[in-house]
């Protein structure tokens, strides 16, 4: 039965490899669970989970397929009698077949009975099912707190343990740090040879010495140098209030990243019209037109802003609200022109997919690629960039949100 | 078990979880996979694990240029081309041109020794897989001499990362993996009287609920670590600063904080907070 437990965690969307299980299941016989919940909790997770950003979806495996053991003492009693002594076969590479085999009838049922009945009385005010929120994407100001407690505590149970979901702000689909965003964008590199003094070639010289028998000849060659060109284009204000945290932290990881060979930045409100600020406050900047042309098709732009917005705002000449005073050209048109000049461009978005169904977010994916604020959506923005992911704009604007 | 059990040092205090996933490493074989953040004690723990199991301790300290090569072995064919060149030498024996790195001492060892792969996530992506074949089969050939060697006693392998790169599955799979969360208050306030036993309790108090405050700040950017409050905490108390005046101030805070955007934000909320 114990096998389930094995599913139950994979239908949560941990990848652990029957390698993984077999090794859990080797410590068992070797008695480091020491019969006890507790400690099977913390080596369950050491040999079966290798990430601390899927601690958080461990605990809530393990809190739901355990939820309620510990308060029915004889069937934890079993349980532990099981972990002390788990009747399992001698695994070996072979056995890997058998592993769905062996199953221990009667707990099983017992235990089955246990976990509906329950599940039942759970549904309601269960911590687990309560905590819902897990959407990553609270308001900006919302920081989960209380997430340090807990610690070594002895007397804590592992459910409970796993019930307070300490990791859940290591998860990797929440907003990131500075940190994190450095590291995606470092993968941001498009290596080319480059001009400039040369640099001593070792492999090249190692071969020509052989080449030579032995008498060594120094062969020099150009360096190589990351040739990205990065302008980010940020929407500030309004309805990006609430990210404005978010948003100067990826500000200050791109401006900090020294690897690119040119970086750019600009602000907008919105949506990008006649003119891009440099400094939103004072309503300094550069007409679009101008920063355009300064731009062809080895750059990169990446837009950051929810892209929600009134869709006149998109469609309409004269749709701007605030900084610019009157448009002839629509927003969306603009948009247009940073695409067709720029086709290595794409959008990140703060807002969570959810809600990527607004007409105008939809709009602008149909221009643009657009991906979510997080490490894994920046990894996949980077992708794009480098030409390692195709480089689409949402075909039919309204298909498939959410993940 | 026939081996001995970790239990941590005097000077290194293990939680139960940690003290467990080493000894789980040690009996299967695997090698520990340790992450946290900085200054949790990641590469200290490889050095408790060799003084409590009296064990050799072998470092490979990964830099970004670190190939996996050269944790079996190195071929000095410069120093070979040198000698032939010269003269001097008989170079026919190319056995003692080959040098072996950590992971190559650790297999050959006469005993089971400790070997700590410190940031592997500092070399190239690659780097891990390159060392699949040798973590799981605990052997390597030296191609040029076309000798093979086996473990006999295969080494503990603690391996500490900093997350900085994604490691490949394929590497995750064969590890066991630990995650050192960051202490609270009061397996901080155990490890500061590890490093100053007769420190001043109220001190003590005063200089962690700063030290948390700070670490909370969501301005900071670079959180102070568990070494650093150590530092700080000699400093105060080297300086003859009283826990009152922790309590109004924060005296050498360039111990803490080493940013200048980071101290900003620090005077900026004392002033507000």
């Amino acid at each position: 039965m114990f096998v389930d437990f094995f599913y139950h965690l994979r239908d949560f969307g941990l990848k652990v490899s029957s390698t993984e299980w077999l090794a859990l299941m080797q410590a068992l016989c070797a008695g480091h669970a020491r019969a006890n919940l507790n400690t099977f909790y913390h080596l369950a997770r050491c040999l079966l989970v290798k990430r601390e950003s899927d601690y958080d979806t461990y605990d809530r495996a393990f809190a739901s397929y355990f939820a309620g053991i510990e308060a029915t003492a004889d069937v934890s009693q079993e349980l532990l009698e099981w972990l002390q002594n788990p009747k399992l076969p001698n695994i070996s590479e072979e056995d890997r077949q058998k592993m769905r085999a062996f199953d221990l009838d009667e707990l099983a049922s017992r235990f089955r009975e246990l976990l509906e009945e329950q599940k039942e009385r759970h549904d309601g005010g269960n911590r687990w099912i309560g905590t819902g929120g897990t959407s990553p994407f609270g308001h900006g100001g919302e920081h989960p707190t209380g997430v340090r407690v807990g610690g070594a505590g002895g007397g804590r149970s592992a459910v409970q343990v796993a019930g307070s979901r300490r990791f859940r702000n290591l998860r990797s689909d929440r907003i990131l740090d500075t940190r994190q965003i450095s590291i995606a964008l470092r993968r941001l590199k498009r290596l080319d040879k480059d001009q400039g003094p040369e640099e001593l070639d070792l492999d090249g010289t190692i071969d020509q010495s052989a080449r030579n028998g032995g008498e060594i000849e120094l062969v020099f060659g150009p360096p190589r140098r990351n040739r990205i060109k990065l302008l980010l284009l940020m929407d500030v204000g309004g309805s990006m209030d609430p990210y404005t945290h978010l948003c100067e932290r990826l500000f200050s990881a791109a401006h900090a990243a020294n690897h690119f060979k040119k970086f750019e930045y600009r602000f907008f409100h919105n949506c990008v019209y006649k003119r891009l600020y440099t400094d939103m406050h004072q309503l300094k900047g550069d007409l679009t037109s101008e920063v355009l042309k300064k731009l062809d098709h080895t750059w990169s732009v990446v837009f950051v802003g929810d892209a929600w917005m009134a869709p006149t705002e998109l469609t309409h000449s004269g749709g701007a609200i605030g900084f610019d005073d009157y448009n002839s050209v629509a927003g969306l048109d603009w948009l247009r022109r940073i695409r067709q000049r720029v086709p290595n461009s794409i959008w990140l978005n703060p807002e969570s997919h959810g809600h990527w169904n607004e007409p105008s977010i939809r709009l602008i994916r149909h221009v643009f690629p657009m991906f979510e604020l997080t490490i894994d959506g920046l990894t996949e923005a980077v992708d794009v960039l480098r030409g390692t992911r195709p480089n689409r704009p949402s075909a039919h604007p309204a298909r498939r949100v959410g993940k | 078990m026939s081996f001995h059990l970790f239990t941590g040092t005097d000077t290194y205090l293990v939680t139960p979880e940690l003290r467990d996933a080493v000894n789980v490493a040690c009996a299967l074989e695997k090698p520990l996979l340790i992450r946290g953040e900085p200054g949790t004690g990641k590469t200290v723990l490889a050095e408790a694990i060799a003084e409590n199991l009296d064990k050799q301790l072998l470092t490979w300290n990964i830099k970004s240029t670190t190939k996996a090569q050269e944790g079996l072995y190195v071929y000095d064919t410069v120093q070979r081309l040198n000698d032939a060149r010269f003269g001097d030498k008989d170079i026919a024996d190319i056995r003692q041109y080959i040098k072996l790195g950590p992971l190559g001492l650790a297999l050959r060892a006469q005993e089971r020794v400790v070997l700590l792969i410190d940031e592997i996530d500092k070399a190239d992506l690659e780097f891990p897989n390159d060392l699949l074949h040798e973590l799981d089969r605990m052997s390597f050939a030296v191609s040029e001499t076309g000798d093979h060697f086996t473990a006999e006693h295969r080494p503990i392998v603690i391996i500490t990362s900093n997350n900085e790169k994604e490691l490949p599955d394929a590497f995750l799979r064969r590890c066991v993996f630990h995650y050192i969360e960051f202490p609270d208050k009061k397996t901080m306030a155990d490890i500061v009287r590890v490093h100053h036993p007769d420190v001043e309790e109220e001190l003590l108090r005063q200089a962690l609920l700063r030290f948390y405050w700070l670490r909370d700040l969501p301005e900071v950017r670079k959180r102070p670590s568990t070494s650093e409050l150590i530092d700080w905490i000699a400093a105060i108390r080297r300086g003859g600063i009283s826990a009152q005046a922790i309590e109004k101030e924060l005296p050498f805070m360039g111990v803490l904080i080493k940013r200048e955007s980071d101290i900003e934000a620090v005077l900026a909320n004392r002033r507000f907070g």
